[in-house]
């Protein structure tokens, strides 16, 4: 399973980093989302609540990739 | 689809229910009709939001655009002396909260990495300070007092001019026009004098930190070549104002509504740990930025009807918030709900830019005021307390409270 995030799409707003701080962290300068383990091993419901909470809907999980 | 419900003429806003619900009429719309038509006071056949999953899907939509300058938003405000407008409104420079992709991208992404979840993170023990100092100095005077004005209304003022650079001595000014800037139906005179006192005293800030830059966000964007002084103005513009009007009115009525829930008052008490959650329901329930506007630059299917191209279009958070659909018993305080995915800080590329320093600041705010006040009671009934109905950001005018004693 896969984490992408869309950094066009992102507009900063944390709320990645605040339901998911394992998964997904923000750029110092511009507040963009980056990935910190785009490959999925465990934390599935919390990289469900992030692709939810995004008000950019700038994230996906693919579960059909490794 | 039930059409019993008449199409509202104006916006209701009389909270005859409680001071916390929607009012009745917009509860009873969303009920029957989440997507209304809504006839604005200059006779425009625009549109109402009111359920959730309606509200969520136009925010995220960027055809629902967010200028002023495209076409005529109608106004549901009845400012005396105000002409109808016949024209789009110029766009104001800086003023993103009004623009779209790819201006607003632009300026927005020029402030996202000073709002991140860590730098806000980073400041919070600072806040904590600004909160601490704040109780002492409430402390010290005799009960009863207006909570707003003794710590609702200073603490997010102070953090806010800190973050800016904005002298927090010059605050009687951007107070005072900030609320005038933010009643409903002002004289007009007055509301485009609040403003130009404040575009002109930001316009001084902003040149005064062109030429001497600090450590502060203003300084930051002033060393941006890429950013001209109108631009800077209208962004400290935006950012002052939304940086304490907001969290200052949920630290007040948010106060209010734990006391007249004293059950939900007493469970946190009791436990500290409950404060984040207690947080995200406030926000929840009181939505206190309630009402927005969307210009529909295209004709566009919502929620089961067809939003013309040229509508004005308002959505109530409010309204979205308390919908059943998406929470239970929306209209009970619960402040063991898992209250995150409500639309307070709005959805989509608009989204609240000082959200997280907003949860920062309440969950300060609230465990120091309640460790504080054990005892912080209101000090008149609360039939009696000041709605701010009349006003773009609902909330309290005064919020008089008494105690008994004061923790260290």
């Amino acid at each position: 399973m896969r984490i992408s995030a869309d950094r066009e799409r992102c507009i900063g707003s944390g709320m990645c980093a605040l339901v998911a701080p394992d998964l997904f962290d923000q750029d110092e300068n511009d507040g963009r989302v980056r990935l910190l383990a785009p490959k999925l091993h465990s934390g599935l419901s919390a990289a469900r609540e992030a692709v939810d909470a995004c008000p950019a809907m700038a994230l996906e999980i693919d579960e059909s990739r490794d | 689809m039930s059409q019993t419900v008449p199409i509202p003429h104006g916006l209701p806003t009389e909270r005859d229910a409680s001071p916390f619900d929607p009012p009745r009429e917009i509860t009873r719309l969303r009920e029957a009709r989440p997507v209304s038509p809504l006839v604005f006071p200059d006779g425009h056949e625009g549109w109402l939001v009111t359920g959730y999953d309606a509200v969520r899907q136009l925010m995220a939509d960027t055809r629902f655009s967010s200028r002023q300058d495209i076409g005529i938003v109608h106004a549901l405000d009845n400012i005396p002396g105000m002409p109808a407008a016949t024209e789009p409104s110029p766009q104001i420079p800086g003023l993103f909260i009004a623009m779209d992709p790819p201006d607003h991208t632009r300026l927005r992404r020029k402030l996202t990495g000073a709002f991140t979840v860590r730098r806000m993170r980073q400041l919070e023990e600072h806040i904590i300070d600004i909160v601490e100092r704040q109780l002492d100095e409430m402390a010290r005077l005799t009960p009863p007092v207006d909570l707003v004005k003794e710590f609702a209304l200073p603490v997010p003022s102070l953090v806010i001019c800190e973050l800016l650079g904005v002298p927090y001595a010059d605050r009687a000014t951007f107070q005072d026009n900030s609320a005038k800037f933010l009643v409903k139906n002002p004289d007009l005179d007055e509301k485009m004098a609040a403003y130009g006192a404040m575009t002109t005293y930001l316009a001084e800030l902003v040149m005064s930190k062109h030429a001497a830059p600090g450590e502060d966000i203003l300084s930051d964007l002033a060393r941006d070549d890429d950013l001209s002084i109108e631009e800077l103005t209208g962004v400290a513009f935006l950012l002052l104002l939304a940086g304490h009007e907001t969290t200052a009115n949920m630290l007040a009525l948010g106060t209010f509504a734990l006391l007249e829930h004293p059950e939900q008052l007493a469970e946190l008490r009791a436990d500290p740990d409950l404060l984040p959650d207690a947080v995200e329901e406030l926000l929840r329930y009181l939505s206190i930025a309630d009402i927005f506007y969307r210009y529909a630059t295209e004709d566009i299917e919502l929620g089961g009807e067809t939003i013309g191209k040229g509508s004005t279009v308002v959505v109530s958070l409010l309204a979205a918030n308390h919908d059943p659909k998406r929470f239970d018993h929306p209209d009970t305080l619960d402040l063991h709900r898992k209250a995150r995915g409500h639309l307070s800080f709005g959805h989509g590329i608009h989204t609240c830019l000082g959200q997280q320093l907003a949860r920062i600041e309440m969950r300060a705010g609230f465990e120091g005021l309640l460790r504080r006040f054990p005892t912080l009671q209101l000090a008149i009934p609360a039939d009696e307390v000041k709605l701010k109905t009349d006003m773009n950001i609902y909330g309290v005018h005064e919020l008089p409270v008494s105690w008994t004693e004061a923790a260290r």
